[in-house]
């Protein structure tokens, strides 16, 4: 009963997730037919070469990145709700992507300190990406510490708070001594955007994504287990040092690459697990894994068709209209709140 | 034959907290023997030791001195998925929130036997429902674990420790925050359990005149010693009079209680 309300829900989902797909592609300065589209990721011809171009370059692209951005935020959401038993954790709200973004500050903004080997390797695509997640991983490790000290969970959400205040006011002071091009380049990058990536990182991206998504894979039977807390997750044979590590190094590989390339998102990883949750109405984390995948890609894609007002040349970050779409569900997630998604 | 019942047995235990400098005893010279089918009370005073004592018996803690032997092999050899398919806990402490049903609660037991996934094979299914019919509450099963009361819910955890099929269940102060008739009603249930499946269940507890009444055998932690007997030996020995270190208390043979002066 239970099982074949969750395979029509996949189904319905898998759907939806297509047609967004699509319809992302469709849109955008130049409104594309559905059957170009479909002709031109295909390898067939589209009526005009100009459109298949703008697909194949720049649309797919852009596509490919939504999709893999809200899997990994998302993924990194659920995970850090369950290990943190926190409904309120994400990687923005605990300051994940603040440290990966004073990581990338320090390359962008002080590269020019350093000499011009070094420079060259810390300003390609891989160096930014290890600062990122050298970032991201160096204050969740802080936040961990202080989780085990502090078991209450409002705490542990204001020291995540106070990180992001903290990554802020050194980006700030970074800011300060570095050129104007550099603080330009910096802006774009902090407003967030899925677009202008070539697939050379692309492919970077997708490669992170898979590893913290297959270390994610192999932590599901014991998040399972720790929904009953860490003791009885220990007593059933949970591995819980080792599941930990799993879970921190996965959650900084996806909240690292990811916030690396596209700027900090904010509320997707937040809201996403608590969407597949009140759908589901399960705490089964592997139907909650695959429903995470499914929801985070899609509401990142329908946020994505969003900032390219239709038929306009605007173009809107992403983060605002992850913002205007985020903020009103975690209010009413507050207002709605049941005993069992927040106590 | 008296030997192959023993579950878990400890000689010359000395259990306290120890840190490079020094360490700090807190009970010496504790023998425990724990045997099949057998429903076990720990009793003593606020801040003697119990929890310690749970935690160096459940292989938690290092003991100082001594050794804790579970089937025959040292507690602390065991790897997690051994000892989780030997010793199962019930715990005081609140559940963190989640969506979890009665039924999935309970089928959480059978994590140390189903594969990486936690896929739950036939066997495992059959286990949980005996473990559910077990504890009756079949009632319960399809509700949230937060929507039931705090007696359904200690029932519901105990159940989970039965799937987990181990020799032996820890519980740590199962009788706190229910009234008189659920503590009645839990004790009945754990004494119904060791008989019925030959399982040794050992619970800590304040209730000492339901324990007296219910348990098979008590260990009582006393400032001075840690004695395991049978309540009456217990009771003829006067040992429940140095259970606190307070002259206006003093424990009434008749009423198989303690009186206030």
């Amino acid at each position: 009963m239970q099982h074949k309300k969750n395979i029509l829900l996949f189904t319905i989902l898998g759907i939806t997730l297509t047609v967004l797909f699509l319809v992302n592609i469709c849109l955008g300065s130049v409104k594309i037919p559905m059957y170009d589209v479909i002709q031109s990721l295909t390898g067939g011809e589209a009526s005009k070469t100009a459109w298949e171009y703008i697909v194949l370059h720049y649309r797919l692209p852009k596509a490919v990145t939504a999709v893999l951005v809200g899997i990994g935020l998302s993924i990194s959401g659920l995970l850090m709700q369950t290990l943190f038993r926190n409904p309120l954790a994400g990687p923005d709200v605990l300051g994940l992507s603040s440290g990966a973004s004073l990581g990338v500050a320090f390359v962008i903004l002080g590269a020019g300190m350093l000499s011009g080997v070094f420079a060259g390797f810390f300003l390609s695509p891989y160096g930014i990406v290890l600062a990122a997640i050298a970032g991201s991983f160096i204050v969740l490790l802080a936040i961990l510490v202080v989780a085990q000290k502090l078991r209450d969970t409002m705490a542990i959400l204001i020291i995540g708070l106070m990180f992001s205040s903290f990554t802020g006011a050194i980006v700030g002071v970074l800011s300060y001594f570095s050129t104007a091009e550099q603080l330009q380049k910096f802006t774009f990058w902090a407003l967030g955007s899925l677009g202008n990536l070539p697939w050379s990182n692309i492919i970077i991206l997708a490669v992170a994504c898979f590893t913290g998504l297959l270390m994610a894979a192999l932590c599901i039977k014991p998040l399972d287990a720790l929904l009953l807390g860490e003791r009885y997750a220990k007593s059933m044979g949970i591995n819980f040092k080792r599941t930990r590590i799993l879970i921190i190094i996965a959650t900084s590989l996806l909240t690292g690459a990811i916030t690396a390339f596209t700027g900090p998102i904010v509320f997707i990883g937040l809201v996403v697990p608590h969407i597949a949750k009140l759908i589901f109405k399960t705490s089964s984390h592997l139907v909650l894994f695959w429903a995470t995948i499914l929801i985070g890609a899609g509401i990142l894609l329908f946020c994505d068709t969003f900032t390219q007002l239709p038929g306009s040349e605007y173009v809107l970050p992403i983060n605002a209209i992850a913002s205007i779409i985020g903020a009103p569900i975690v209010i009413w997630l507050l207002l709605h709140k049941r005993k069992g998604i927040f106590s | 034959m008296e030997r192959d019942n023993i579950i878990l047995s400890a000689e010359q235990l000395s259990i306290g907290y120890s840190n490079k400098k020094e360490s700090a005893a807190i009970a010496d010279s504790i023998n425990i023997t724990l045997s099949q089918g057998k429903l076990i009370a720990l009793i003593g005073a606020n801040g003697i030791g119990k929890s310690t004592l749970l935690r160096t018996l459940t292989g938690i803690q290092q003991p100082l001195k001594g050794t804790v032997l579970l089937k025959g092999k040292k507690v602390n050899d065991y790897n997690a998925k051994e000892l989780a398919q030997t010793l199962g806990i019930v715990l005081t402490e609140s559940l963190p929130p989640s969506n979890l049903t009665v039924f999935e609660l309970v089928a959480l037991g059978r994590q140390p036997y189903t594969n990486w996934l936690g896929t739950l094979s036939p066997e495992d299914i059959q286990q949980v429902n005996k473990a559910i019919q077990l504890t009756q509450i079949e009632y319960l099963i399809h509700k949230r674990h937060f929507e039931i009361s705090d007696g359904q819910l200690q029932k519901v955890l105990i159940a989970r420790a039965l799937a987990q099929d181990t020799p032996l269940i820890i519980l740590d102060e199962p009788t706190t925050h229910l009234d008189l008739l659920h503590k009645v009603n839990l004790l009945r249930l754990l004494k119904r359990l060791t008989s019925e499946t030959g399982k040794c269940i050992l619970y800590s507890t304040h209730d000492l005149d339901l324990a007296l009444q219910l348990s098979d055998e008590m260990v009582v932690m006393t400032p001075d010693s840690v004695t395991q007997d049978t309540p009456k030996n217990l009771i003829t020995n006067k040992v429940f009079d140095k259970l606190f270190n307070d002259e206006n208390i003093s424990f009434d043979v008749q009423k198989g209680g303690f009186v206030i002066k």
